[in-house]
């Protein structure tokens, strides 16, 4: 079953400038995305800084203006309602930031920032919410006594695991994390990553993953998306784009990638290089005179680039 | 044989804590060559970092003190009186930091910051170091040394700021280079690009680098040698091929088994229990390992554990790593990352 469908999706920004502070251009973050997740899956975005992968996750719960295209969540297009109209919806999509040092109110308990969501659309006594707060806090392994604690006394694992919280209290049905590990250690990433999929399987959720390592991506992901420019320019299973790139941008992304091996660094290095020249030598089979990726082409039946 | 550049000897450096001091790093010995990169990994909270300021010098002197020997060029840098490490640092010792933009001084034009080096230790007059610059721009792969010179760092991208910062550290030739975790704050792609950059000077100048950062996988890409830290303390050193081939030590065993690898198959990550102990509260008799291992025996532990010699320049602390196994080991697909190797 498709849980969300993105058809088309633009987010442009205004560049203002020039006299009255005129609209003189626009800078195109999302420039024609699509793709599809369907229930229980967890499909990766991938891509550089400033590719707009992080632009297309926080689009998805209307965090930014979409300029155009469509966004169905269930057969709704998101895109099209007014802020009214979508609240609603926002109980079923949710979202997991990348800094849990930014993202937790630090004037604020544990219990305020976790009810925080349940208090905007149940109403509920403080001691029937206190006990689903606290289940949530068991769920995500934290001690029933934290609710009274302020984010400061927890170190980085722990508030991360404050923001998982928060966004299952509504039991949504789409989560959106963006780059939930990127600020940690390994160790602590690897246990924030593990327990991501446990939830994932007791709550039957649905992940839009956005990050930039792709270890940690075909570790989490069932399929992907890479993106360029604003622009995607290969879509498949994770399988298919690790061991078989097409594009040239994915080729350079997964070489990039450093290899836990010692014995094939020097490969490694003349990989890039070689890689590197073919991207200035094959520019235009990949990208228009415009420095536009193509649209996807289905290359199999799951697997689709951006070709000519 | 190999030149050594750097010779650390028992260095431990305390911070003051309500009026005691707290040992952050914890008698660590190591030697830098020349021309060769070695990397010291560990969690947050380990002492990397901390190491690497002892080495600069660059701690509050109030409220910390540093014992044991730094040898660099036959002197000792902790007996060094502040104007005689200010020849140093900079000059003959360079540090690259984690987050270009904090580093940075944002009204500070990024030439202008690269001259400040120049102006300190050099003699040049100011085409000289103009020239100076723009050739040290270049070198790090600006693509626009010109413009970039007339920059300023939030007019930069993160690569290209780290470049800059590069440039710095590496303005007057230093023997020596401590990058701490120079590729943290950036992409895969930039990441790739800023090593690659690292490597290729070093081949040119044959300076000493020490790597230090918390990435296994950035370790096996540029290094010579590991110093793998935890709780202040060295818990195993040797060359990479021997780390990643043979680890040893639990701690080391356990970092490497939680890295999510883009070519292993998706099973659960290991997780480490617990967290490294702070340097206040931390028990510093007998293994600092055994807390986070509580299924290994408490007899598999050394009582003072110190540094044993198990291969040609390997080295690993305590005797537990003997004894030690996965605790989900019947799970067969959690510990192939170390027995497919």
């Amino acid at each position: 079953m498709t849980l969300l469908k993105v058809d088309n999706l633009k987010v442009h920004f205004p560049i203002r400038g020039g006299f009255f502070r005129r609209v003189v251009d626009h800078v195109k973050a999302v420039d024609g995305v699509s793709f599809e997740l369907q229930q229980g899956e967890t499909y990766g975005l991938v891509g550089e800084s400033g590719s707009g992968k992080s632009t297309t996750g926080k689009a998805v719960v209307k965090l930014n203006n979409v300029t155009s295209g469509q966004i169905l969540f269930e057969g709704r297009d998101l895109a099209a309602l007014s802020r009214k109209e979508i609240k609603p919806f926002r109980k079923d999509i949710q979202m997991i930031f990348q800094d849990p040092y930014s993202s937790l109110n630090p004037k604020k308990r544990v219990l305020d920032i976790i009810a925080e969501p349940l208090r905007n659309f149940e109403r509920l006594s403080p001691a029937e919410e206190k006990k689903i707060v606290q289940d949530f806090l068991d769920k995500v392994g934290l001690s029933p006594e934290s609710i009274h604690k302020y984010p400061h006394e927890f170190s980085g694992g722990q508030r991360q695991r404050i923001g998982i919280a928060r966004s299952l209290t509504l039991k949504p049905k789409l989560i959106i994390a963006d780059e939930p590990v990127s600020a940690l250690d390994v160790s602590v990433q690897a246990q924030v990553l593990n327990f991501l999929q446990d939830l994932q399987q007791e709550f039957n959720l649905t992940y839009l993953f956005v990050g930039h390592d792709l270890g940690v991506i075909r570790h989490m992901c069932d399929r992907m998306g890479v993106m360029y420019r604003g622009r995607l320019v290969e879509e498949g299973n994770s399988d298919e784009i690790y061991d078989n790139p097409q594009h040239i941008y994915t080729k350079r992304l997964i070489a990039a990638i450093p290899d836990l091996e010692p014995e094939v660094r020097e490969e490694k290095v003349q990989l890039r290089k070689k890689l590197s020249a073919e991207y200035e030598s094959s520019y235009s089979t990949f990208f228009d005179e415009n420095g536009r990726a193509y649209d996807l082409k289905p290359i199999s039946s799951t697997h689709r680039v951006a070709l000519q | 044989m190999k030149k050594a550049i750097l010779q650390i000897e028992n260095l431990t450096t305390s911070f003051r804590i309500q009026s005691k001091y707290h040992a952050a790093v914890d008698d660590v010995s190591f030697t830098v060559n020349e021309n060769e990169i070695v990397a010291v990994v560990g969690e947050s909270g380990c002492g990397k970092s901390a190491l690497a300021l002892s080495i600069m010098q660059l701690h509050n002197k109030q409220r910390t003190k540093s014992e044991g020997t730094i040898h660099y060029k036959g002197q000792n840098l902790l007996t060094l009186n502040d104007t005689q490490m200010n020849k140093v640092r900079g000059k003959e010792l360079g540090m690259i930091f984690q987050e270009p933009l904090t580093a940075l001084n944002p009204l500070m034009t990024i030439g202008k910051q690269i001259e400040e080096n120049l102006d300190y230790h050099t003699e040049l007059s100011r085409d000289e170091k103009k020239s100076r610059t723009i050739e040290l721009l270049t070198q790090v792969g600006i693509p626009y040394p010109e413009r970039t010179y007339k920059q300023y760092p939030h007019e930069l991208s993160g690569g290209m700021r780290q470049r800059a910062m590069i440039s710095i550290a590496i303005a007057c030739n230093p023997a020596l280079v401590i990058a701490d975790e120079p590729t943290t704050a950036l992409d895969v792609t930039i990441q790739a690009q800023i090593l690659d950059l690292l490597k290729d000077i070093q081949s040119k100048t044959k300076m000493g680098i020490i790597l230090i950062t918390h990435d296994l996988s950035v370790v096996a890409e540029v290094a010579d040698r590991i110093v793998v830290m935890y709780a202040g303390q060295v818990v195993e050193t040797g060359s990479v091929k021997e780390i990643f081939n043979n680890p040893l030590h639990p701690y080391t065993r356990s970092l490497l088994n939680s890295i999510p690898s883009a070519t292993n198959e998706k099973n659960r990550l290991h997780v480490i229990e617990g967290i490294v102990p702070s340097i206040a509260k931390m028990d510093r008799k007998g293994c600092r390992f055994q807390d986070r291992i509580p299924w290994i025996p408490k007899q598999a532990h050394e009582e003072s554990p110190h540094l044993h010699e198990v291969g040609q320049d390997h080295f690993v602390r305590c005797t537990c790593y003997k004894e030690f196994y996965f605790q989900d080991e019947g799970d067969a697909s959690t510990h192939d990352i170390t027995q497919s190797r």
